[in-house]
């Protein structure tokens, strides 16, 4: 028999794309009708059978893992607690309940994402809006170093680009898209206006725009690569759209400058509302790590890179965030949540996992997950557990099981840990 | 032959979808096993389609096999993974983000 649910919402990725039709047979989800090619895999690979946790490479019971999981963080001096992006903010509150107990530090996947623009938003503020406003407003759309069209598919139908709304009626005819980038992609192909810079020089090209838009006159030919009558034609269109949004990406915050690439485009994007609106828009990348910024925040103040060694939350980016901490192998235990850092740290810091006692939670067995001493495979948030996640625009929604469930959520999984635990 | 590139890492459709079979299947590898540049560079070192190149750095090294993309000469794009992140360095410049984009590397052929 099948069974349907609509409106579910796919927790891949920060669009948090709520209008889902999923049809169910026998416990599996065989149809993802409206998700994305990335959406559907998720939805689609994902088994939600029951397994039994793994300790030193044998299967366990669930009691034995969350014994052996208290008996390492128990012993542990300076456990490193990394991940978050893909679970619930229930979970994650839980996460930073016990890092706050155990004097973890605490990390989270946005200091390898968009971390530098946490960092930028606190020097400078953020000109931002929801993604709703983005569909009816803004006449004039900016991917700078972004690509959707890989990243997040379908951010340009129900969001950026052809959406009809109350102000842009025709949709896409309604909107001029420029695109920003070191190299062609996808997302470049869908513009009206490419730019393609040279890599390194973000910064350069952010300020040559706010000197355009505040008169001065520039002799340079050339900036970053472009000519400058295609930046001057770019800050022309800036400062006549009745509304416009950046969309920015990793193109920013992985390249040299970080912070500061980010902190030029918010001035610009600052500049730009004494002449008209305009509004920035980081493209966060998983489901919910704008949610672990959240949660981070509430509870500690401070979005990542947080340390309670002391008794209490000291924040320092480059110093506790995870990558830093496993370089230095300032960490004698891991907790790794919802994240595969195995796969996408620099593989010198991913290696020392493997020589510390590290616990990952996780509904698939990722790369992490195989050297791991502890693998516990959990439910998989949005599928086979409920809870809430927050969009890229820092919308919460609440994403309600799509099947039912035979595998622990990872909140319930912690706070086993916690009751077993003797510190 | 040495050449210098400028690396970029980055997410691909195939690399998402890769993830949904499991990292430890043939799909992800194919996905994140590979490295793109332009045509121009490819004639200019003599590569073929697919021919498996060395790529160096002062954080690693890897093999894998290189392909003709739509990108500017003196750019190698490799998908974000595990692979890649062998030529990535764990210096942060204090702020705790690695340089996925814009490393140097050198390419050798093999």
């Amino acid at each position: 028999m099948t069974t349907t649910v609509e409106n579910a919402v796919c927790t891949f990725c920060g669009c948090l794309c709520d209008d889902i039709r999923v049809e169910i047979e026998n416990d599996r989800i065989v149809k993802a009708k409206r998700a994305c090619a990335n959406g559907r895999g998720m939805f689609m690979d994902y088994d939600p059978t029951p397994r039994k946790p793994r300790v030193a490479g044998k299967a366990v019971s669930w009691k034995q893992a969350v014994k052996a999981c208290a008996r390492i963080l128990d012993d542990a001096e300076s456990p490193l607690i990394y991940g978050l992006s893909s679970t619930s903010t229930e979970a994650q509150k839980k996460t930073v309940a016990l890092a706050d107990r155990i004097g973890a530090m605490i990390d989270t996947t946005s200091s390898v994402c968009h971390g530098p623009t946490g960092l930028a938003m606190q020097a400078l503020g953020e000109a931002t809006c929801t993604l709703g406003e983005v569909a009816n407003r803004a006449d004039l759309v900016i991917f700078w170093g972004c690509n959707p069209a890989e990243a997040h598919m379908r951010h340009f139908s129900r969001y950026s680009l052809t959406p009809k709304g109350r102000l842009v009626p025709e949709g896409r005819k309604d909107r001029t898209v420029w695109g920003v980038d070191v190299r062609p992609t996808k997302t470049s192909r869908m513009v009206d206006h490419f730019i393609q810079i040279d890599p390194g020089s973000d910064y350069e090209v952010l300020t040559t725009l706010r000197a355009m838009l505040k008169g001065y006159r520039i002799e340079a030919e050339q900036i970053g690569g472009v000519p400058l009558t295609q930046l001057t034609e770019l800050a022309h269109a800036m400062k006549t759209c009745r509304f416009g949004a950046v969309c920015m990406g990793m193109g920013l915050t992985m390249t040299r400058g970080r912070d500061l690439n980010v902190r030029e485009l918010f001035a610009l994007v600052a500049d730009l509302n004494s002449q008209t609106r305009f509004s920035v828009v980081p493209m966060r990348g998983h489901s919910n790590v704008a949610g672990a910024d959240q949660v981070m925040t509430w509870q500690t103040g401070y979005p990542f890179a947080v340390s309670f060694a002391k008794g209490y939350p000291v924040y320092g980016p480059g110093e506790f965030t995870a990558v830093d901490v496993l370089a230095r192998k300032e960490a004698d235990a891991a907790l790794i949540i919802a994240s595969d850092p195995a796969a996408h740290f620099p593989r010198k810091a991913a290696a020392y996992l493997e020589t510390i006692p590290t616990i990952v939670l996780d509904p698939e067995e990722n790369l992490t997950a195989r050297t791991a001493e502890i693998f516990l495979p959990t439910a998989c948030a949005g599928i086979d557990a409920s809870g809430t996640f927050y969009r890229m625009d820092n919308i919460s929604i609440h994403a309600q099981a799509v099947v039912a469930s035979g595998r622990p959520t990872d909140q319930d999984i912690l706070q086993d840990i916690m009751e077993a635990m003797q510190t | 032959m040495l050449n210098q590139f400028i690396l970029i890492t980055g997410r691909t459709s195939k690399q998402a979808i890769g993830m949904h079979k499991g990292k430890h299947s043939e799909t992800y590898r194919q996905a994140v096993v590979r490295a793109e540049m332009s045509g121009p560079d490819m004639e200019r070192l003599g590569l073929s389609e697919g021919q498996c190149v060395r790529i160096v750095n002062d954080s690693g090294r890897v093999e894998m096999p290189v392909f003709m993309a739509n990108l500017p000469d003196g750019m190698l794009f490799i998908p974000m993974g595990p692979e890649a992140n062998r030529l990535i360095g764990t210096d942060t410049q204090g702020k705790g983000m690695p340089s996925y984009k814009g490393q140097k590397v050198e390419v050798e052929t093999i």
